[in-house]
């Protein structure tokens, strides 16, 4: 109990020092140290429950309940305010409602439901602690070489570097305490908070910036991360508002034993997991998170891989036990299906390299909701086993990007290629990362092996083909990067001097993470999602993958790691210079043209615009999500409705 | 287990040389439908000796590594095919072995390797939902992704799965390089590519993916096979018979067609999938 | 026993060619002839290729390009002038931008005259330089330099025009 408050306490004490603190020295220990803190108190956590597999607390205190009324007041004239200072009346309409929805009801219904436990930790929130404990603190520790070079390109020379980190910090405690809440209130409090932070963390180049210095479209885009996610805040009220009025609790763990006795909670999970659907930027609100991208690498890292839209799958995943061939689960399936398929497509045709991972994450959540809106066992192992190599893999890939960025001046893979010269260290953590997210016999390929089986077991037909097809437009985009990555353009200049100490360390950290999560994730699932999925479904017959295939894949990646060691980048021939109809200039980058003049190579990828534009792509992911979204809901209401008369 | 080893030390000895007849047959037959005498049987295992005679010439320090992985990553998918395991384990791997080929001509940087790896990307991304319909086919059908399982089963798998049988053979036109969708590699006399995604490859390291692509199609004609194991010894001659034919079909294809677009490529191999996977899962799980 | 000579992979050039030895080249492939009887597939590609074909004669243009398609092939192999253009330079041999024969290029192993050669000779040029392929295989075995460099070279340097060539590859580099 008290390790779950530090965890969500000491990060605000962090969080407020080092918005006092101006000078860069002051502010790399605090990070550091504040880390390392919490890296240690997230792994102590766990070690001191993972025998007995968690644990609820009662943890109840008026004077808890009270201040996070007020904070959520505050914070909501805060967001009314800005609403309407940049003329952003939609954000002002969605506070306006939601809060005092949540007021109302809290002040009315709330008060007479008697809650038992207010916290809790299980083996999925010890998974969950352990990725927001160490990735988003690596993610801050990144940030303080990241920073000092973005502190360069601000215009108009303020330090808003205090700011910023104190928004980081602010945002992991409060996901240590999105997926420490047993009572959806409380959740809810921290739902609004990361709501708030990443707002201000996507608007950082635009928010509070004087008129000629403001980035137009930071401010656009943090206000539409807002409108998004607050329009499943909006949701998320109603779903408790249902569930307090129709069962008489807010807390998750009844609802979800009382599903799981056959009780009818599909309308307060069918809200719930519109919440999450929007948190984890699912068609059609998935342009949120393509708009993130306007904020610092740091933060796109923090909210695509650690924590903003994790909290969204976490909900869904948590809630998986209720969902399955019901309208709710219908409606996590479907939405996550067709937004796996159709972000999967969309990511082919991009040549920016953090909209392609915008793209991946947004398709990877996509098959997450859809594992858990299949809701059987089998289906949240593959989703929890996706979580987890997603947040290390994509992580790595976001900061790598970032680093990248700064050093070539471009986030177009394009003009990636030969990274593989220049920056040879980053270049090995990226092709490590991106064979991460898609090759056997890495992580995300033995999750979606996994999900596939379970598709499968479901007799989900359409999502059987989503999968398929999705997979393949993986390899496609994936690929085509990694080749540009692995490119050799001899003679080009070694930048990696000029990395910052702390972004290597974090992408090494990282890259290492990736290889060393699946060679051990045979252990990860025995001990911790295995046991999850006893206590969450009562029994667990079969796994997608038999331990002899989780054995042949681990053997697989020692062997891929022993090659590299042994053989990688050796070579005793005699190196030539590459074919090019006989007039290469000798550089392997110039020919000899009809004049006898040397010409550059251009060599260009593939994006097939006219099959997967982006556009196209949005248009029919979106309207379908949409029309099944609101489907949903009708059905839901209309079976309310039908049952009150 | 015995008969698990057994099979894949004969794999990995019969392997090559089913292989490397097969593609002497191929050349054969094609020369003869060409009406010509054409080759010797035998002419591509002295393709492969006479390629490890060549000076050793490299165009970079990691292309040959990225080549080596294919080779042995192709062989560990044969292996774990003839081991019986997952089908599935066998697709992903064989996904990683192209990956490491195509990773190898991107690094030479050469334009026309990168012409010809983008266009073997595009086939991957146009075979690959075919080759994982196929798989949960074979899941729905005979209740086990293990090939050992399928062996057998008690009905013919076929008889369950034509739709997706039909699907496959469409696509192994892709996996077998043949025309009209032999997009990445320039075979035989196309040469626009010059060796597309061979070009940089020379001497040992050709060798070692012609090597490769010969057990690559021992295991895809193993495949084929599997749709008729049903545990007896007719369906076994059967799934002999129907792999050669398959084989002799796709040789009579690339020989009557044309090189087509990659569109072709693309949009027929998807809509083959689609229908075929989409109408036969359907029937398997009503039945 | 070597390999080499059962299985010639063959890329032909084509320098200053009027195609009437091109065409004769490609003839071979045909049915009527059909050289891959004896293993030998056009590739199109010098690092592929054992034997090289040239038609035509060399000019101050290709000059570079036949040199750099010569070093890119590799070892052993064999050059094979089709044509008596490629031999000497033929009917262009004193025209202001002809540098004469292949051999002022490279070092040439077979000649094959005839405007344009027939196909019989052609075939028989190349089963020539498969003795020559083999014998350089062979040195290569026993650890020498296969074109003989190691030895005096007499025939390869002859009548090279030196001067214009050193300007030329100074100029290159």
């Amino acid at each position: 109990m008290s390790t779950i408050i530090f965890l969500i306490v000491f990060p605000l004490v962090v969080a407020v020092a080092l918005l006092i603190l101006k000078a860069d020295a002051a502010r790399d220990i605090v990070v550091k140290v504040g880390s390392a803190v919490i890296i240690a108190a997230s792994i102590y956590l766990v070690v001191k429950y993972f025998s007995s597999g968690g644990q609820y607390f009662s943890a109840s205190n008026e004077a808890v309940g009270t201040a996070m009324t007020i904070i959520s007041a505050l914070l909501a004239i805060v967001g009314f305010v800005l609403g309407i200072k940049y003329k952003k009346y939609l954000a002002c309409l969605l506070v306006v409602v939601t809060t005092p929805l949540q007021l109302w009801f809290e002040f009315t219904k709330g008060h007479e439901i008697a809650v038992n436990y207010n916290m809790y930790i299980d083996r999925l929130s010890m998974i969950m602690v352990l990725i927001i404990g160490i990735i988003g603190t690596l993610i801050c520790v990144y940030a303080l070489g990241y920073m000092k070079d973005d502190q360069k390109h601000q215009k108009d020379g303020k330090d808003r570097r205090p700011w910023f980190f104190f928004l980081m910090f602010v945002f992991l405690s409060a996901m240590f305490g999105i997926v420490t809440s047993n009572n959806l209130l409380w959740m809810f409090f921290f739902w609004e908070i990361t709501t708030y932070c990443s707002f201000f963390l996507i608007g950082y180049n635009g928010l509070f910036h004087k008129k000629e210095f403001e980035d137009k479209i930071a401010t656009r885009n943090a206000f539409r991360a807002f409108i998004m996610t607050s329009l499943g805040g909006l949701g998320f009220v109603i779903g408790i508002i249902l569930l307090g009025s129709g069962l008489g609790t807010i807390e998750l763990s009844t609802m979800l034993a009382y599903g799981s006795m056959g009780g009818s909670v599909v309308a307060p999970a069918l809200f719930l997991v519109f919440a999450g659907l929007t948190k984890a930027a699912q068609m059609p609100f998935d342009s949120w998170l393509l708009g993130a991208m306007v904020a610092p690498t740091p933060t796109s890292a923090l909210l695509h891989s650690s924590t903003m839209v994790k909290a969204g799958v976490f909900l869904i995943i948590k809630l998986a036990p209720v969902l399955g061939w019901n309208i709710a689960g219908i409606m996590a399936m479907f939405v996550g299906g067709i937004t796996f398929l159709m972000t999967s497509f969309a990511a082919i045709g991009q040549s920016n390299g953090k909209k392609v991972l915008a793209y991946s994450t947004i398709s990877n959540l996509g098959l997450i909701c859809a594992c858990g809106g299949v809701g059987t066992p089998e289906a949240v192992w593959a989703g929890i086993m996706l979580i987890i190599f997603h947040a290390i893999t994509k992580c790595l890939m976001f900061l790598c990007v970032g680093t990248a960025e700064h050093q070539i001046g471009s986030r177009n893979i394009e003009d990636m290629d030969g990274l593989f010269e220049k920056l040879p260290r980053l270049a090995g953590c990226m092709m490590i990362g991106i064979a991460g997210m898609y090759l056997a016999p890495f992580g995300m390929l033995i999750s979606k092996w996994a999900t596939l089986t379970a598709f499968v077991d479901s007799g989900n037909i359409l999502l059987i083909l989503i999968i398929c097809f999705g997979s393949a437009a993986t390899v496609f985009y994936w690929t085509k990067w990694l080749g540009k990555l692995s490119a050799t353009m001899a003679g080009r200049e070694n930048l990696q001097k000029n990395v910052h100490g702390e972004e290597t360390f974090v992408h090494v950290t990282l890259a290492t993470l990736t290889v060393l999560v699946c060679l051990c994730f045979p252990f990860i699932s025995s001990t911790l999602v295995v046991p999850y999925l006893v206590s969450a479904f009562g029994a667990v017959d079969a796994l997608a993958l038999s331990a002899n295939n989780m054995i042949i894949m681990c053997i697989m990646i020692a062997v891929i790691v022993l090659l590299f060691i042994f053989f990688f980048g050796r070579t005793n021939k005699k190196i030539v210079p590459i074919y090019m109809n006989g007039v290469n200039e000798g550089d392997n980058l110039s020919f000899k043209n009809a004049f006898q003049a040397p010409t550059e190579v251009g060599l260009r990828n593939w994006y097939m615009e006219s099959y997967f534009g982006e556009v196209k792509m949005n248009v029919i992911g979106c309207v379908a999500t949409a029309v099944l979204e609101v489907a949903c809901i009708v059905a839901v209401a209309a079976l309310m409705l039908g049952g009150i008369a | 287990m015995t008969v698990m080893i057994i099979s894949v030390v004969a794999y990995l000895i019969l392997g090559p040389i089913v292989g490397g007849l097969l593609a002497g047959c191929d050349r054969k037959i094609t020369a003869h439908m060409q009406s010509r005498v054409g080759p010797p049987i035998r002419q591509p295992f002295y393709d492969v000796f006479k390629l490890t005679e060549k000076e050793d010439i490299t165009v970079n320090n990691v292309q040959d590594f990225y080549v080596l992985c294919f080779l042995i990553f192709t062989i560990v998918t044969g292996c774990l095919f003839f081991a019986g395991q997952s089908l599935l384990l066998v697709f992903f791997t064989l996904t990683t072995a192209s990956t490491f080929l195509i990773v190898a001509a991107y690094s030479s940087n050469s334009p026309y390797a990168e012409a010809g790896a983008a266009r073997e990307l595009l086939q991957v991304m146009a075979y690959e939902p075919m080759v994982l319909l196929s798989a949960i086919g074979f899941y729905m059908a005979t209740g086990s992704f293990d090939v050992s399982q399928i062996m057998t089963s008690e009905t013919m798998p076929f008889f369950a799965v034509w739709g997706l049988f039909i699907g496959l053979v469409f696509i192994m036109t892709i996996k077998f390089r043949k025309s009209p969708f032999d997009l990445s590699m320039s075979e035989h006399a196309h040469q626009e590519l010059v060796g597309g995604l061979k070009t940089e490859f020379s001497g040992k390291t050709l060798a070692m993916v012609e090597v490769a692509h010969w057990y690559e199609n021992v295991m895809l004609l193993g495949l084929i096979f599997l749709f008729f194991a049903n545990g007896t010894v007719a369906g076994y001659v059967i799934g002999v018979v129907v792999a050669l034919l398959t084989y002799f079909l796709e040789i009579f294809i690339d020989n009557s067609f044309a090189r087509m677009k990659w569109q072709a490529a693309i949009n027929s191999a998807w809509i083959v999938a689609a229908a075929l996977g989409a109408v036969n899962l359907f029937v398997l799980l009503l039945v | 026993m070597s390999y080499v000579a059962k299985s010639p992979w063959i890329i032909h050039y084509d320098g200053s060619s009027c195609n009437g030895c091109d065409i004769e080249v490609l003839a071979c492939l045909t049915p009527m002839y059909d050289v891959e009887r004896f293993g030998i597939v056009n590739t199109g590609n010098p690092k592929h290729a054992d034997v090289f074909l040239i038609t035509g004669a060399v000019n101050e243009r290709n000059k570079g390009v036949i040199k750099q398609i010569y070093d890119q092939m590799p070892e052993p192999k064999v050059v094979v002038a089709v044509g008596i253009c490629a031999c000497s330079g033929g009917i262009w041999e004193e025209c202001y931008n002809i540098l004469g024969g292949t051999d002022k290029v490279i070092p040439v192993d077979c000649y094959v005259p005839g405007c344009a050669a027939r196909p019989e000779a052609i075939i028989d040029g190349v089963v020539a330089g498969l003795g020559v392929l083999a014998e350089k295989r062979a040195r290569m075995e026993k650890g020498l330099d296969p074109e003989g460099k190691d030895e005096a070279a007499p025939e390869a340097a002859v009548g090279a025009p030196e001067g214009t060539e050193a300007s030329e590859a100074e100029k290159e580099a």
